[in-house]
């Protein structure tokens, strides 16, 4: 640990803060249809796209028909992502000449993009044609992305509107996240990484001669481009294997800065969007604080853990900072704080070896991603996942004040509940019955690559990364195998692909239609007016109970697997 | 309900014998079932039952039958909390159906009918000496009535046909006089077939809270019961044999049975509160709502002032002695038998005027009527007259008198003052103004200081003019008032509170009461009012005491704290859990070759003696700490009129803090005693 350490950590959530409510604002303005600086530009396009599809911000959708929406809009998507990668043999730019994957991995892809996960059992610049990349996963990342955001956005509004049915259209608000959202923000964003020396081109890999006289393939492609959304709109599949571990991906300090700025910005900025459009920025900074805590102390855990080799190092006679895996251009410090940033968040782009880190800087990642995603989480589906923990703490604490609780003035009766657990408890299912299957068949067995606790680790996480739509790894946990750099003889590991495939699909979709469900019968609810006998929702006794609901009912679950995965590897000495 | 079973403590042998026995009775899976929490207990407790009978697996067989026993105990405790709540009831309902004895009603045609034959629109006829066979309305006569039966009151009541004290209840006793009534009830559902019931927990439904909160729970089982089975493949990867019995354990220690196995006791022991208060909820949804409500219809008579004006002093006109107006005051109130008259007289005593007896003077009384809105007397060729201050100068202008600008003056500032004049005429002449005041029960002050901190904003209904009633407002301090109230302007009112998202509650007795009733979220009906208003409201109070509402806002709000706090307690309490059971399971896993431990041993943070008298420990506290908190379940968790969030934090220091805490040195205990005593 080190000032210049700490001092980054601070710089950055200070950043952070500073940006939420400017982004914020911008957020609102752009859903409510109101004007802003590139309404000239491109209301005519937006406009235009109305026209296309048949629709306009004034027909707005009840919570079923957005649902509806979303669930064929995504159904579409899926089909045709699975079939580009497959037919990436005969479509243009494919300088490597690759072929296509098999068909489960290509079904675990395009689940895994569909999702906004970017889980990768595969390398990107060994296994995707630069078509791919560029036509369907990065497209990808701008749809997935704007449809968390426009369904937060839906959200949203159920919890401010008064007696009300309709949340919104699904059409309107996607079109307005992509147009006056995501893709200024990503052509600026894009642009200033090449301005930094990350890579853009269509041309072919390079064979250069290195220093020592070998000769060595670089891979190339279009990768600024693919880039900054995959950190903007959480997506996280790196254009190569490692990810922003690579220069290529992220030069610098300043990208790596930049770039953890645009995982969190989003969903951090929707807090305040969110307080904004219930009228009070209070209750957005309320959810925003309860964010942060939780990230500081995640933060300030791997750092001071990943500060300090491991109990086998130490053995081994090796002392100091834990380097393992890590790049010595972002030393501790900004590895840590990527570490957290991006499980914090639902991104899981990497900048270290998750699986290199030491126990306990291994598990708050993990325990990063049990939550749920709600820390900061998802663009969008962390906002709504925290909204429905928001409720369920209400709930608890809402009856300790001797009232029916309310949140917004509004009654949390047995239908929201219903749906606040289902939104809460189902993925953490998914996670524990997914992880027993892999560990426990003989399916699964052929994915785990370590034995012992780095072992149920790698599998653990995999599970849990894929379930909450994270799409960080420890490697080691396999799903395609690929004996040659172009996809000839590749076969993928058919369980794991498909197990993985279901475990994002329910974790993306159930709490989603829950949030959906819930934003729809909040819509209809009257409002009470606050009194003093309300509870209050925008108060420091209030952010530690969310903090507190968060660590009981979504960590308490996961406290045996983190026991026999990352706790056991922090207390011993020994290898395995 | 009589005194002696009010005051019944639920470990009362004749209780708590009858309970135990029930307890075991609920074992009954059929009726385990509907609550999913404790039927996961005794599934459990069956498997380990068979495990244990069966002799598998690597636990010593002491092990496996403790855990046995103690899972089976937790369950009868769940059962033996909502027994008990139960229990207290039945003794209740037992006193009444003892009531309910088989009457013979006497029909107005004389015929005889047996009382449980009786239908809506039946006319009986009850004299002194008999017990009213079904409830219905008075529609002929007056008559004391002994209502102890049910009120506890013993104190005969008058019930009289018109008014608002017409109702009688089927099993209350006519003490002198007779009756004609006309039955109202269905038979079978007359007001104590409905208290029986009530006691009895019989009709009891679920409260949407209730539901919501089962609904947690059975999702925090169900997630929990996937944790322990997912743990077995994830054990089995690190080498490590766990027993069907240690897993259930776990599973037993994990999901919330405190609050599962006391949700419903916490459920019948609010209702039961109610009850020794002499409120009857007519369901639970009332009960809750009550602890939901933001505006408080207060009645100004009998609420918050003293049911009637007081005169209090005598303001002569110019001309006129203070004795002279006493005197007259005193003359024109002989006959008025209203408070406000009795006070009148009683006022003039303190001039030495001593009460004039009439017998032999020439006199005739004036009665007060709705037209001349005054009353009087006739007497030595005087005509004296009391009444309104405009009914007065009307009177004398009618008389040829005039009235001296002095009276309006008075009559004015009486008024702003809050009180009620009266003025007082001899002929022609205006001698002087009475001055009547309200005066306001002791203590309504810090009443409604606590509602405020409470959130609940109290409003007087008063058929005063606004001047009169804004005094008095802010003499008790209520929040705001509604003067010149009538039925309709009252339903207006909560009307218009609902419309803003508020909760309304209010108490009424009288028949134009009943749509407002109606209307308002908690209705609280007086038992002596009218049988319209006792249908309309959702409670009744049979002490008559409008004062109450406060009480039952107080119940309900208890009522949902209690819920929480025990919601909250159940599920901070797994961390220790954990700390127990996990360590014990996990001991000897990933040992290094030759240790006896490993490394995960080193979570024992609290040094529990062997993994076996660790996990028994863990079950032993989860199951004892159920009847340790029977008390604080039918009592309710003390609660303090104050402001949401000092609540909150008082409640999640004491119920979270505490939750995680308190099994942390019970297990410890326990340990202890399981461990270094017994030698497990």
């Amino acid at each position: 640990m080190n000032v210049a350490g700490w001092l980054q950590i601070v710089v950055f959530i200070a950043a952070l803060t500073a940006v939420t409510p400017i982004v914020g604002r911008y957020l609102m303005q752009v859903f409510e249809g109101e004007r802003v600086l590139l309404t000239p530009v491109l209301g005519p396009v937006e406009r235009g796209a109305y026209r296309l599809l048949g629709t306009s911000p004034d027909r707005e959708q009840d919570w079923k028909g957005y649902a509806r929406t979303v669930l064929v809009f995504s159904g579409l998507f899926l089909a045709a992502l699975y079939l580009l990668i497959r037919l990436q043999g005969s479509l243009p730019l494919n300088p490597e000449g690759l072929t296509a994957p098999p068909w489960d991995l290509s079904f675990n892809t395009a689940v895994s993009f569909l999702t906004n996960t970017n889980w990768q059992f595969y390398a990107g610049e060994t296994t995707m044609s630069y078509f791919t990349q560029m036509a369907g996963l990065a497209v990808q990342n701008f749809v997935s992305a704007a449809v968390g955001i426009a369904v937060a956005v839906a959200v949203i509004r159920g919890f401010a509107r008064r007696e009300a049915t309709r949340v919104g259209n699904f059409w309107v608000d996607a079109i307005r996240c992509t147009l006056y959202v995501l893709l200024p923000l990503c052509l600026v964003g894009a642009l200033f990484l090449v301005s930094q020396g990350v890579i853009q081109t269509l041309g072919a890999y390079v064979d250069v001669t290195t220093l020592t006289g070998g000769t060595q393939t670089l891979a190339r492609g279009p990768v600024a481009s693919q880039e900054f959304i995959k950190e903007l709109g959480t997506n996280g599949g790196g254009f190569f294997n490692v990810n922003a571990a690579m220069p290529f991906e992220n030069s610098s300090g300043l990208t790596n800065f930049v770039l953890m700025l645009a995982i969190l910005i989003i969903p951090a900025a929707l807090t305040n969007t969110f307080g904004r459009m219930v009228g009070s920025q209070r209750q957005g900074w309320a959810v925003y604080t309860a964010m942060a805590v939780w990230f500081i102390a995640a933060v300030a855990l791997v750092y001071i853990a990943e500060s300090d080799s491991t109990p086998a190092m130490h053995a081994a006679g090796l002392h100091g900072a834990n380097m393992e895996g890590k790049d010595v251009r972002f030393g501790i410090g900004s590895s840590s704080l990527f570490a957290a940033v991006t499980t914090v968040a639902s991104c899981g782009a990497v900048n270290a070896a998750m699986e290199s880190f030491s126990g306990l800087g291994g598990a708050v990642p993990m325990a990063n991603m049990m939550t749920g995603e709600v820390i900061f989480g998802g663009v969008g589906s962390g906002l709504y996942g925290m909204l429905l923990f928001v409720l369920l703490a209400v709930f608890l604490a809402g009856l300790m004040v001797g009232r029916t609780p309310e949140y917004l003035g509004k009654k949390i009766g047995p239908r929201e509940i219903r749906l606040v657990v289902i939104g809460t408890l189902f993925v953490p299912l998914v996670v524990l019955v997914f992880t027993a299957l892999a560990i426990g068949t003989k399916w699964g067995a052929p994915s785990i690559y370590d034995s012992g606790p780095q072992g149920f680790s790698e599998t653990l996480y995999a599970y849990t990364s894929q379930a909450n739509n994270n799409g960080s790894a420890f490697a080691g946990y396999t799903g395609f195998v690929q004996p040659n750099g172009d996809n000839v003889g590749a076969f993928g590991i058919t369980f794991a692909n498909l197990l993985g495939a279901a475990a994002m699909l329910f974790g993306r979709f159930v709490p989603m239609l829950a949030a959906l469900a819930v934003a729809g019968a909040l819509a209809g609810k009257r409002v009470s007016p606050p009194g003093p006998g309300t509870m209050r929702t925008d108060t420091p006794t209030f952010v530690v109970l969310l903090v507190g609901a968060v660590a009981l009912v979504a960590l308490l679950t996961f406290v045996p697997a983190l026991l026999l995965g990352p706790v056991v590897q922090g207390l011993t000495n020994q290898l395995f | 309900m009589t005194a002696t079973t009010q005051e019944r403590s639920m470990f009362d042998p004749s209780i708590l014998g009858p309970a135990s026995v029930d307890a075991v009775r609920k074992l009954d899976p059929r009726h385990m079932v509907r609550n999913p929490v404790m039927f996961v207990v005794e599934v459990g407790a069956a498997v380990t039952t068979i495990a244990w009978l069966a002799g598998s697996g690597d636990d010593p067989g002491w092990f496996t039958f403790t855990v046995t026993v103690w899972l089976w105990l937790t369950v009868v405790f769940g059962n033996l909390a909502e027994a008990l709540a139960e229990g207290r009831g039945k003794a209740q309902a037992a006193t009444l159906r003892a009531m309910r004895s088989t009457t013979t009603a006497v029909m107005r045609d004389g015929t005889e009918k047996p009382a449980q034959d009786l239908r809506p629109g039946d006319v009986v006829v009850v004299e002194a000496g008999q017990t009213i066979p079904g409830d219905g309305t008075v529609i002929e006569g007056i008559a004391s009535v002994d209502e102890s039966a049910i009120t506890g009151e013993s104190a005969p009541v008058i019930r009289e046909a018109g008014g608002d004290r017409s109702a009688v209840t089927g099993g209350t006793g006519v003490l002198s006089d007779r009756i004609v009534v006309e039955i109202t009830q269905e038979p079978g559902s007359s007001f104590i077939d409905r208290m029986i019931a009530l006691v009895e927990g019989a009709s009891r439904r679920k409260t949407p809270n209730e539901i919501a909160l089962g609904i947690l729970l059975a999702g925090l089982t169900l997630i929990f019961l996937v944790v322990v089975v997912a743990l077995r493949p994830m054990a089995d990867f690190a080498d490590t044999a766990i027993s069907t019995a240690t897993l259930i354990a776990l599973l037993v220690a994990l999901i919330p049975t405190t609050i599962g196995a006391l949700l419903s006791a916490i459920g019948i022991a609010g209702m039961d509160r109610l009850v020794r208060r002499n409120v009857l909820a007519l369901s639970g949804r009332a009960v809750e709502a009550s602890g939901d409500v933001d505006v408080l219809l207060l009645d100004k008579t009998g609420t918050i002032t003293l049911g009637n004006r007081q005169a209090t002093s005598f303001h002569p006109m110019p001309g006129v002695t203070e004795q002279d107006l006493a005197e007259a005051a005193q003359l024109a109130s002989l006959a008025d038998e209203t408070p406000e008259g009795r006070s009148i007289v009683v006022l003039a005593k303190q001039f030495g005027i001593r009460e004039r007896h009439l017998a032999g003077v020439d006199h005739e009384f004036v009665p007060f009527t709705a037209q001349t809105r005054m009353s009087g007397i006739d007497v030595d060729g005087h005509r004296l007259r009391k009444g309104a201050g405009e009914a007065i100068e009307r009177w004398v202008t009618d008389e040829g008198g005039s009235t001296p600008p002095q009276l309006r003056e008075q009559l004015d500032r009486i008024a702003r003052e809050g009180g009620t004049p009266l003025a007082v005429a001899r002929d022609s002449q205006v001698l002087g103004v009475i001055y009547l005041k309200d005066v306001i029960k002791d203590g309504m002050r810090e009443r409604f200081d606590q509602l405020r901190a409470m959130g609940i904003r109290t409003v007087m209904v008063t058929g005063d003019n606004r001047l009169t009633a804004a005094k008095i407002a802010e003499e008790s301090g209520v929040d705001d008032f509604l003067a010149e109230a009538t039925p309709e302007r009252k339903l207006a009112l909560i009307a218009e509170q609902q419309e803003q998202g508020r909760l309304v509650a209010m108490t009424g007795d009288g028949t134009n009461d009943a749509p407002a009733l109606a209307q308002a979220d908690v209705g609280v009906a007086m038992n002596t009012g009218t049988q319209a208003a006792r249908e309309a409201g959702n409670m009744v109070d049979l002490d008559s005491n409008p004062t109450k509402l406060i009480e039952i806002v107080e119940v309900g709000k208890q009522l949902l704290i209690t819920r929480g706090a025990l919601t909250t307690f159940s599920i901070a309490n797994d961390i220790a859990k954990y700390f127990a059971i996990l360590p014990a399971m996990f001991a000897a896993t990933y040992a290094a070759s030759g240790d006896a431990t490993g490394p995960l041993d080193t979570l024992n943070v609290m040094n529990l003696g062997t993994p076996e008298s660790a996990i028994i420990s863990a079950i032993v506290f989860n199951a004892i700490v159920i009847p340790l908190l029977v008390p604080l379940a039918l009592r309710g968790v003390r609660y303090r009129p104050s402001g949401a969030t000092a609540l909150l934090r008082r409640n999640l220091l004491l119920y979270g803090l505490g939750g995680i805490v308190a099994p942390f040195v019970g297990i410890k205990l326990i340990d202890l005693v399981v461990h270094n005593v017994l030698g497990a």
